[in-house]
């Protein structure tokens, strides 16, 4: 990887019960993510994705190009709007710069129907020797 | 309106979580992971591993046991139906593997007001049964203003 590099885009569609089946994994059943008259009855559109479902897509989207687990050493992500179900987010990101000791800082945001949710990420990617 | 910054330091009990290779799996499909290491035990045996090994962000589970009693604890006073999560950082050392237990501490890192909302930042930290650090994280969460 060299700076300017771009990350393969990563692109996925949440089917509509994606955020029931999230929550059982992560153990978060907040219910504006899973239930669609409670979302609506706290001024929500409806159900949102949670946001660590997506940071772990930008996460995927660095392991992927990274080579796999070991590859990330660090991510960061502000949450900015909100993600839905049943609508396609991708996940762009660029090489900032190459640090001497092989580490990689890589700069992504996640986009849905136009929306930036997840903006100015930074992680440190351990690019294989 | 005032947020409790005395609480900025409170630490609160250690939880311990022990990893399981179904529980890894199971996170690994409902995110879209198709890497092998995460669901095939032949496959990560085979580079190296113990068994499965856990995709980087599964540290939002094993979290879950010390993070969770931090962010509802009455002294440092969230109101939920006003917390959003604003954002996330997770810093990983050696990786997690079904079979692992993991022992996270978290603390209030700072509580701040910025344009009348507050902001609560809580740091966990999560070491592996050989006393390895395998994930530090910041949860940063603002709570909007009434």
């Amino acid at each position: 990887m060299q700076p300017g590099d771009e990350l393969p885009p990563l692109s996925v569609t949440p089917d509509t019960y994606l955020t029931v089946r999230y929550a059982g994994a992560s153990g978060d059943f907040n219910p504006i993510h899973i239930d669609e008259q409670f979302a609506r009855q706290v001024g929500l559109p409806g159900r949102i994705l949670h946001g660590l479902y997506t940071m772990a897509q930008v996460a995927r989207a660095h392991t992927e190009a990274g080579g796999g687990p070991e590859s990330l050493k660090r991510l960061s992500v502000q949450f900015r709007g909100m993600g839905v179900p049943e609508v396609q987010l991708t996940v762009t990101g660029t090489v900032r710069e190459v640090r001497d000791d092989g580490v990689a800082i890589v700069e992504s945001d996640c986009e849905q129907d136009g929306k930036l949710i997840i903006r100015s990420a930074e992680a440190e990617l351990r690019l294989a020797p | 309106m005032a947020f409790n910054t005395g609480v900025i330091g409170k630490t609160f009990a250690p939880a311990t979580y022990a990893v399981g290779r179904e529980k890894i799996r199971e996170y690994a499909h409902a995110v879209g992971e198709t890497e092998p290491l995460y669901l095939d035990v032949a496959a990560a045996r085979e580079a190296g591993y113990a068994d499965v090994v856990a995709p980087p962000m599964f540290a939002v589970v094993y979290c879950t046991a010390s993070i969770w009693p931090a962010l509802f604890d009455e002294e440092v006073g969230i109101d939920f139906a006003r917390m959003v999560h604003g954002g996330q950082e997770f810093e990983w050392g050696p990786v997690v593997v079904a079979g692992d237990e993991i022992t996270t501490t978290t603390s209030v890192k700072d509580v701040s007001e910025r344009r009348g909302n507050g902001v609560f930042v809580f740091e966990s930290m999560s070491v592996n049964e050989r006393g390895e650090t395998v994930c530090t994280g910041l949860w940063s969460n603002i709570v909007r203003a009434a």
